[in-house]
């Protein structure tokens, strides 16, 4: 909302310089946006004839042209092509300063003298028009040589660009925000002039209906005779430039004028095309349509996507049931005023703001009166703003006649709920006590009412203040109009203490250590897209997916069932760039469509919560990319044994996989199994080259991949953690023994390992380190050679000793089907 | 068609290439012998070459007749390259197999690399410290909830114009808009407080950082994707002085002691009396510079006292308990901070740009 300076200040008396105003404005929470100067340094420009125009030679973007500004001809260049011979347009003369410290001085351009500057409204600060010339015949009855400051009436103003919140329907208006103002600074508010209505009664005439009474708290119509078509007078036309509006003609911008200025949206129709002189309010019936102002045809009364909404419209007939336009959102383009109206019928209405809402939402429909409307206007404001609007008209229309008597019919207007406010709950709120006058005073000065009780005060908002609701949400609401007309910058501050200490959770800390460690051991942590396209998608999998039905683009229109494609791609693109020597991990969620999860989210739903509804399930995962140069599985290996072992996993064995998971290689994988609650962790080993074909990477790179459910490491039922109770390691010599077995394949090095280690609690470690195939061994099997270190607590292992350990290691390798290897 | 005509053995041709294709048993062979099958060498193609000969009458039938035969020739042509492609990959893929059982991690020989911590990530880390630190404790949610808890429950009523300040994605699940993709961290303290209110002792002092999604072009300052911290507190006597000093501590200890905050009204349809909350210009320390506006100020986040309807849609007593809730960016920390540019730097995962964070 714009708020000029010199508009506010009919309303208040404002001394304040537009810095210290711009302050309480932010502190009232109408926060200011900007601050525009608007006809300042102008006064030199005058107003200007354009009497010729020539082309130049060799030049098509300048031409030559001679005005005339009251001092004989004057020869300029000028830029601009929008103008023609005869017009009237602003001139700055040679010495003139415009806005921005823009001094005009005599130039010469190929060989013509230019003695001035015509000017865009851009130029003069005027509007944002930098289209061409400002025209000025349009406007007014231009004089040459006049100021022009003097032509257009343009007062050096300032103008406050503020941001209206959502539950300020009163501050969309000047008087609203003058109002605020007010009760701050301890100023009085000056009404506006208003007409008095001084014809026959209404009612002779025309007729007023209400038949969706829920929808349309009230309707009132006046007529209005005898008035003309012209342009508006100056001073209406700047008000409108610097709140941001286009003058159009005098009956619209004395409506537009009514709406800035009161808050009230209105509709001035052309009586004559109005059948019966009769407005009516009803609800649209199936199967209607109604062409708006921007010459759609919308069809009406029909459901929309929105939650809980069944498609009830609202329209504007006449006599003849004839609709004229959806209410409170936009007219009709046929029953409008136009240049030979002569009578208007003017309607000054209340609309329901949750059904205009969601009519303009369905329609995708928009306009000053609906953003209005859907916020609450002051139902009482109506034949005030009616009043209002026939005296600025009065300004170009001196003559008309406004019936007496407006017709006024009332359907269901909000109730205006009565709060009670007891001393305390000031203070329980906003932890500081504030004297019961001064509540009381900021209170009625934006109209509210206050009338004591035995327990302190009963509050009723003003109309204005639909917002504000009954019981405690009411009170809390009347406790924040205190607290902002008292300014939050005097509220005080106490830091709140509690008994319980902060923290975060074994799994929060468990995810940050995750994290680390894959720092730690080389991996540059990326963010990559959650949402990707069908065809990434279906790199990997056919599946059910969850989509979004508005994506901004069919890119970004699927949630991820993976990281791998995203971290791969991220890869690439490093690649390309000469970086992709290079790791990449991600701890992300992935989601999974409830068809296909298997533990789909229950949760509720629906208007009200009233419905269960099944969604998506949300894993997490750490994946990591192993990208550098000779980087395969065998290093995701390493690094994966090297997290389980840091992340405190008592034992994680690396097993075939009997389903292969998505973008994994099918045979460079292994599933990290926890040997002792059976569960998968996630897998280990190499990108499927098929995906890095379709991604368009070149041949003959190998990524390195592991992909953990984070949820199931995080799960210690299922991700053992190792004891937490540690070995004093012996303080006695321990002994080396190297074993090497020929196992089948079947038999996982990892198993026989384990085997050798349980064996006996002489085994201090078993660790594989040698494993062999070859033609000498025969198909199926291989050699496993481990390094085991023997000790004992209770003294040095002697020579029989060691040796009974180790017929006992053979015999159990024996009975896992490893033969120790002959020699 | 006379015995003379060029097409007299057209079926048998026809049938001979087919067995030629189906007998082919390995893939480069198959694309070896392409242009004999199908390609310029093929009797086809001879065949085509002759046509020109045929009297005007017959030729268009013949025409006909040959390109039957091509395209079931080709079609088969296409199904045995699919199925010979598809075992060579899987072949390719078996001679490719490593059993990673027998890896030996010791043996591996890895070079040494640096890595490094999001950046988003480490500044939220660090955010929550802060907050760990204070006395609260960190909670996590859900990225898709459903339309209540993203806006019903937290005062936000289907159609309401409050909507128009989140841009949503919503999700393709069950009726229109009933799932979205959550806009803010919100939604959060809805689950909290109802996982409270089951305890009888509704005593939350919580944050909770996560990813959101808004349906906005992607540009220098804005993300799709985004990432929040949202504080709530709910306990016995909480006051708008309680938010308002916890707001100052958190900010001096993030930013710095010459940094501090203050409060102006705004309006969150969640909270009631509801601000936004402001902190010294970290650029200019408070000087008044381009960033600011020239206030000395800049925005962080919104804040304010929990409504009493969102007390009520989660059946906490508002007259035992009250509290308060306050919410800002993680990005845009990490963005004042480290003064990035282009925000779309977070996401384009580029090395130059994740190595210099340590």
């Amino acid at each position: 909302m714009k708020i000029p300076l010199s508009w506010l200040n009919e309303f208040i008396e404002i001394t304040e310089t537009p810095e210290q105003l711009r302050e309480v404005f932010d502190d009232l929470g109408l926060v200011v946006e900007g601050v525009e100067l608007t006809g300042q340094d102008i006064d030199a420009v005058l107003v200007a004839k354009v009497l010729e125009i020539h082309p130049i030679e060799g030049a098509d973007r300048i031409r030559r042209v001679i005005i005339e500004a009251g001092e004989g001809p004057l020869e300029i260049v000028c830029g601009a092509m929008n103008f023609e011979v005869g017009n009237h347009v602003p001139f700055a003369p040679i010495g003139a300063v415009l806005p921005g410290n823009f001094e005009i001085a005599k130039r010469v351009m190929k060989g013509i003298t230019s003695n001035g500057m015509l000017c865009s409204a851009r130029e003069l600060r005027i509007s944002e028009d930098h289209g061409g010339l400002y025209i000025l015949d349009e406007l007014i009855t231009p004089v040459i040589g006049q100021r022009l400051v003097d032509a257009l009436g343009i007062v050096p103003d300032v103008i406050f660009d503020i941001s209206v919140e959502g539950n300020r329907p009163d501050a969309w208006s000047i008087e609203g925000v003058a109002r605020d103002l007010g009760a701050r600074l301890s100023r009085s508010i000056k009404s506006p002039a208003l007409a008095t209505p001084n014809g026959a009664p209404t009612k002779d005439v025309a007729k007023a209906s209400i038949t969706a009474t829920g929808e349309c708290g009230r309707l009132t119509v006046s007529i209005i005779e005898n008035v003309f078509v012209t342009s508006s007078p100056t001073i209406i036309q700047q008000r409108l430039i610097n709140a941001g509006m286009r003058p159009i003609s005098n009956i619209v911008d004395a409506s537009n004028f009514v709406m800035l200025e009161l808050g009230q949206p209105n509709h001035p129709y052309d009586a004559a095309k109005v059948s019966g002189k009769s407005l009516g309010v009803r609800h649209a019936v199936s199967g209607e349509t109604v062409v708006t102002l921007d010459g759609v045809e919308r069809p009406l009364a029909k459901a929309g996507r929105g939650l809980g909404d069944s498609g009830v419209d609202v329209v504007i007939v006449d006599g003849a049931d004839k609709i004229l336009g959806l209410a409170g959102i936009m007219g009709g383009d046929e029953s409008g005023v136009s240049d030979t109206t002569t009578e208007i019928l003017f309607e000054a209405a209340f609309f329901d703001p949750m059904t205009i809402a969601r009519t303009s939402k369905r329609h995708g429909l928009r306009s000053e009166a609906s953003a209005r409307f859907e916020r609450g206007v002051d139902p009482e404001l109506a034949l005030r703003a009616t009043a209002r609007f026939v005296e600025i008209l009065k300004l170009s229309c001196p003559n008309l006649v406004w019936r007496s008597e407006p017709l006024d019919v009332r359907g269901e207007l909000p109730a205006v709920p009565v709060i009670e406010l007891t001393e305390g709950d000031v203070e329980r709120l906003l932890g500081v006590k504030i004297d019961a006058a001064e509540v009381a005073r900021l209170l009625r000065a934006i109209n509210f009412t206050v009338t004591e009780s035995a327990t302190g005060f009963q509050v009723s908002p003003s109309t204005a203040r639909l917002d504000v609701r009954s019981g405690a949400a009411g009170r809390a609401d009347v406790i924040e109009e205190i607290a902002r007309l008292y300014s939050y910058l005097r509220l005080p501050r106490r830091v709140p203490t509690w008994a319980e200490p902060g923290g975060l959770t074994k799994v929060q800390k468990l995810r940050r250590h995750l994290r680390d460690v894959v720092v730690d051991l080389g991996a540059c942590e990326a963010w990559t897209p959650t949402l990707g396209s069908d065809a990434d998608f279906e790199l990997l999998d056919n599946s059910e997916r969850v989509r979004v039905t508005n994506p901004l683009a069919s890119e970004e229109s699927v949630l991820r069932n993976t990281l791998i494609t995203g971290l791969v791609r991220a890869w690439a693109r490093n690649l390309e760039r000469g970086t992709g020597d290079l790791i990449l991990s991600e701890l992300g969620n992935i989601f999974l469509h409830p068809s296909v999860a298997s533990r789909p989210r229950p949760t509720k739903g629906g208007v009200a919560g009233s419905v269960t509804l099944s969604l998506p399930e949300e894993r997490e995962r750490m994946t990591v990319v192993l990208g550098r140069i000779d980087d395969d599985a065998t290093t995701a290996v390493a690094f994966a044994k090297t997290l389980f072992n840091r992340l405190g996993l008592a034992d994680v064995v690396l097993r075939t996989p009997t389903l292969v998971p998505l973008g994994v290689h099918p045979t460079r994988v292994a599933e990290a199994i926890d040997r002792i609650s059976g569960a998968s962790l996630g897998f280990v080993g190499e990108v499927n080259p098929n995906l890095l074909l379709a991604l368009g990477i070149p041949e003959g790179r190998r990524l390195g991949l592991i992909d953990l459910d984070f949820d199931a490491v995080a799960d210690e039922s299922k991700a053992t953690r190792v004891s937490s109770e540690v070995t004093v390691p012996s303080r006695f010599p321990s002994a080396m023994i190297d074993l090497a077995f020929v196992a089948p394949d079947s038999l996982h090095a990892d198993d026989l390992r384990h085997s050798l280690y349980e064996a006996s609690d002489k085994v201090e470690n078993v660790e594989l380190f040698d494993v062999y195939r070859g033609a000498a061994l025969g198909d199926g099997v291989r050699s496993l050679a481990y390094a085991i270190r023997l000790t004992s607590q209770e003294g040095t292992l002697s020579e029989s000793d060691l040796a009974n350990l180790r017929s006992q290691l053979i015999e159990v390798g024996a009975a896992l089907g490893a033969q120790l290897r002959a020699q | 068609m006379s015995d003379t005509s060029p097409l007299a053995n057209l079926d048998q041709q026809r049938d001979d290439l087919i067995r030629q294709i189906a007998e082919i048993a390995d893939f480069a062979t198959l694309r070896e012998q392409e242009p004999l099958l199908i390609g310029k060498r093929s009797i086809l193609t001879t065949l085509q070459r002759t046509l020109g000969q045929l009297p005007e009458s017959e030729r268009k039938e013949a025409g006909a007749l040959l390109q039957n035969a091509r395209r079931l020739v080709e079609e088969r042509f296409a199904e045995r390259f699919t199925q010979l492609e598809n075992l060579e990959r899987a072949a390719q893929l078996e001679a490719d197999r490593l059993d990673l059982g027998d890896v030996i991690a010791s043996a591996v020989r890895v070079p040494i690399s640096v890595g490094h911590p999001n950046l988003v990530a480490s500044t939220q880390r660090e955010l929550e410290d802060v907050f760990v630190g204070m006395g609260f404790s960190v909670a996590d949610g859900p990225e898709v909830e459903s339309d209540w808890y993203n806006f019903e429950a937290l005062n936000i009523p289907p159609a309401h114009p409050a909507r128009g300040m989140w841009d949503t994605f919503y999700v393709d699940l069950g009726e229109p808009e009933t799932v979205v993709l959550r806009t803010h961290t919100s939604p959060t303290q809805i689950h909290l407080m109802e996982a409270a209110v089951k305890t009888g002792e509704p005593r939350i002092h919580a944050v909770m950082p996560g990813r959101c999604f808004r349906r906005d072009t992607p540009d220098a300052r804005h993300l799709a994707a985004f990432h929040q911290i949202e504080g709530l507190v709910v306990d016995r006597g909480i006051t708008f002085a309680d938010l308002a000093g916890v707001i100052e501590t958190f900010t001096r200890a993030y930013f710095g002691p010459e940094i501090s905050s203050r409060l102006r009204p705004a309006f969150f349809p969640f909270t009631e009396p509801s601000a936004e909350f402001e902190i010294t210009c970290t650029i200019c320390q408070g000087q008044g510079c381009r960033t600011c506006s020239q206030t000395g100020w800049i925005e962080l986040g919104g804040c304010g006292m929990l409504d009493p309807a969102v007390l009520e849609a989660v059946g906490i007593d508002g007259r035992e308990w009250s509290g308060f809730a306050f919410g800002f960016g993680i990005d845009r920390c990490a963005q004042m901070r480290h003064q990035i540019a282009d925000m779309r730097a977070l996401i384009e995962n580029d090395a130059r740009f994740l190595r210099q964070f340590s």
